[in-house]
């Protein structure tokens, strides 16, 4: 057999059989399911009477649209409330595994998927949500799909699928002290822009990722699709097999042993060719603060706010949009923006890494005054954790709210939105206009950035923090 | 699937890269359990002002524009989030095609499974065209999947590229879940030998709550 790319081989494993229109039918090993891009494929199956193929390798969980502050009541929004009763209407018709709102394990699907131990080398996964990226840190196939697709999977357990180019993005080198994965994963958005990974599904390899622990690798393979790509992959280490070990859902004994032998046959070969490979240097890579609303518009937290008329001529007039929306003037500094409100959570930076280094930043000190400062679990078993190491604590004494798990301000589908103007420091993953709520101008950071700029009440750089 | 062949229709200019899912259909929009009623919603932070009235500056609420049937975009459209609800947002409003640069991937395949034809051409062609169609009088546009052409300002023909495969399910209208259904029983061969077992679902100790449903010792299958 030829080399063969670790996206080749999982490919390879999955594929059963071409269609007459040049697709392939994939094998899924997991489809992650969840109530805002489901009701439709639910619907759809009901409508032609078909069933569920393999319930059993489906999950369901309410993450988009659930409230943070308060889970003792119904949902107050109606819409919302539907939705979620509709999924759980859903669960029981179709018998769908379901985590319920009020469960511990409750949490935005990507970061329960993983915990649970449901995530796993090899594995192809889908879920209506394009952040699906995030189980690549695994070496897993992880992409998100639309509703149809959801409903293709719901009824046959398999996805058609063309086979995508493959990108390596090697990270050479170490980053440096106060840089995070958030900020690599910003800086390599930044490199490849917003489409530069149409088409591809990118694999992350070099030192720099090698020394990332998994809820880093996870960071930087959710954000993959900011760049266009669909799926970013690592290939599966010991890190990756020490995490899995011991989870719900994970061989155990000599089925263990035995699933690392299989895990780390599906790095890579050394002489595989891949479509495109991309070099970037760590050492390149400080705290990042985007300034605009695309993903791929950011600057070193020490930059500035670039100014339109230096690009060509078709993309000044977006730019000035851009600026103007923000309510930034070219050249103006970005460290010491005044900001109202800071969201540390989402898929993104959700995980107890990133609430420890904001922990860390905040602990002993206060949130500025006129700051609203959120912190939201990005699941029920990662509150958990924190609240045994007393991080809730520490967030509490200086003043950030502590909520329960779930997406919350990263697109504002529950009650937790930025109000027109406001200006916020966010760990979410999108600075799309309007994303976080109308007229909300959203600066996209790593928890450090966040946590130091919830202390100073403006865009902050920690690494300048006093101790 | 909707069945697309040719489309002679208004075309609307959105000079604009990297048109997001978010400002195609934002996310409060997102909070519904049907494919339906979404065009109301379509670019609705473009479309209304802050009161909720039109803004007659958006290109969709001018005359001839609104009631386009084509829009005439720039680089990386549908960009962003999965929802499949842009789609269903732009079928609702009366969009068919969607001519761009170039296209984020899954709102491209979303577009195929809606019936909607994305074609994909150069900078300069596209250019001429949005500089044309934004000119009221001219803003007819005619589409011909099945000769692959976009035909505009009195006889300007652009022939288009799209995989034959996509463009045969998009003229045949399939039910791709029927499709595959036929070819179940491959399927369940290809599980018998490429598929091990695992045990169903846990949620584990800390879990705090039961699996609701599913769990009955059910066979785990997954490729090996």
């Amino acid at each position: 057999m030829p080399p063969r790319t670790m996206y080749e081989k999982i490919w390879d494993a999955h594929a059963i059989l071409e269609m007459d229109d040049g697709t392939w039918l994939l094998h899924i090993d997991r489809h992650l399911v969840n109530e805002v891009t489901s009701p439709q494929a639910f619907e759809g199956l009901r409508m032609q009477d078909r069933t569920v193929a393999h319930p059993e390798l489906t999950i369901a969980v309410a993450d988009h649209n659930v409230p943070t502050d308060n889970r003792d009541g119904p949902i107050e929004d109606p819409a919302s409330r539907l939705q979620v009763e509709t999924l759980e209407r859903n669960v029981e018709q179709f018998k769908v595994p379901y985590i319920p709102l009020r469960s511990a394990r409750q949490g935005i699907v990507h970061v329960v998927g993983p915990e649970l131990g449901l995530t796993q080398p090899g594995m192809t996964i889908v879920c209506g949500d394009s952040h699906t990226s995030t189980h690549g840190a695994f070496g897993a196939l992880a992409f998100g799909i639309g509703t149809s697709e959801v409903e293709h999977v719901l009824a046959t357990q398999t996805l058609r699928q063309r086979p995508s180019k493959t990108m390596l993005v090697r990270i050479d080198n170490a980053l440096c002290a106060g840089a995070s994965a958030k900020d690599l994963a910003l800086h390599v958005i930044g490199t490849l822009g917003t489409a530069g990974g149409t088409g591809y599904v990118i694999e992350y390899a070099g030192a720099a990722v090698e020394a990332l622990d998994m809820a880093g690798r996870m960071t930087l393979c959710n954000l993959t699709i900011e760049a266009g790509a669909r799926a970013g992959m690592i290939a599966p280490d010991r890190k990756t097999f020490d995490w899995l070990h011991g989870r719900p859902n994970v061989a155990q004994g000599e089925e263990f042993d035995a699933a690392v032998e299989r895990w780390g046959a599906l790095r890579s070969d050394a002489s595989a060719k891949f479509d495109k490979t991309v070099i970037i240097d760590a050492r390149d890579v400080a705290p990042m603060v985007t300034w605009g609303t695309s993903p791929d518009a950011v600057v070193p937290i020490n930059g500035v706010v670039p100014d339109p008329e230096d690009f060509p001529e078709q993309q000044k007039p977006q730019l000035h949009a851009m600026l103007d929306y923000m309510g930034l003037a070219p050249g103006q500094a970005i460290e010491g923006l005044p900001i109202d409100v800071v969201f540390i959570g989402s898929c993104t930076n959700g995980r107890l890494e990133d609430l420890a280094a904001a922990a860390e930043i905040v602990r002993g000190k206060k949130v500025a005054s006129g700051v609203r400062a959120l912190i939201v679990p990005g699941s029920g078993q990662v509150r958990l954790q924190a609240e045994d190491l007393g991080l809730d604590l520490v967030f509490l004494e200086a003043g950030f709210e502590w909520r329960e798990a779930g997406c919350s301000m990263c697109l504002g589908m529950n009650p937790d939105r930025l109000a027109p103007g406001e200006r916020c420091a966010s760990t979410s993953n999108r600075n799309f206009e309007g994303r976080q709520g109308t007229g909300g101008r959203t600066h996209l950071v790593s928890p450090a950035v966040a946590a130091a700029s919830a202390l100073s009440g403006k865009i902050a750089d920690p690494r300048k923090l006093e101790r | 699937m909707t069945r697309f062949e040719r489309l002679e229709a208004t075309a609307a200019p959105i000079p604009i890269d990297n048109i997001d899912t978010d400002k195609i259909l934002p996310g409060e929009f997102l909070k519904t359990v049907e494919r339906k009623g979404l065009g109301r919603a379509l670019f609705a932070r473009m479309r209304y002002r802050a009161d909720g009235s039109l803004n007659p500056d958006f290109v969709l609420n001018r005359v001839p524009w609104a009631n386009a049937g084509i829009l005439v975009a720039g680089a990386n459209f549908g960009c962003g989030s999965s929802r499949e609800h842009a789609p269903w947002a732009l079928l609702d409003f009366g969009i068919r095609c969607i001519i761009a640069e170039s296209f984020a991937e899954i709102f491209y395949n979303n577009c195929f499974k809606n019936g909607i034809l994305p074609i994909v051409l150069a900078v300069p062609e596209i250019s001429a065209l949005r500089e044309t169609v934004a000119d009221a009088g001219r803003a007819r546009v005619r589409v011909d999947l099945i000769g692959q052409t976009v035909t505009y300002g009195g006889g300007i023909e652009l022939p288009f590229d799209i995989a034959e495969g996509r463009k045969r399910a998009l003229i045949e209208g399939r039910d791709e879940i029927a499709e595959t259904l036929r070819v179940r029983s491959t399927l369940l061969a290809w599980q018998q030998a490429n598929c091990r077992e695992l045990p169903p679902i846990l949620l584990g100790e800390n879990g705090g709550a039961k699996l609701g449903h599913g769990s009955g010792g059910a066979v785990l299958l997954r490729a090996a």
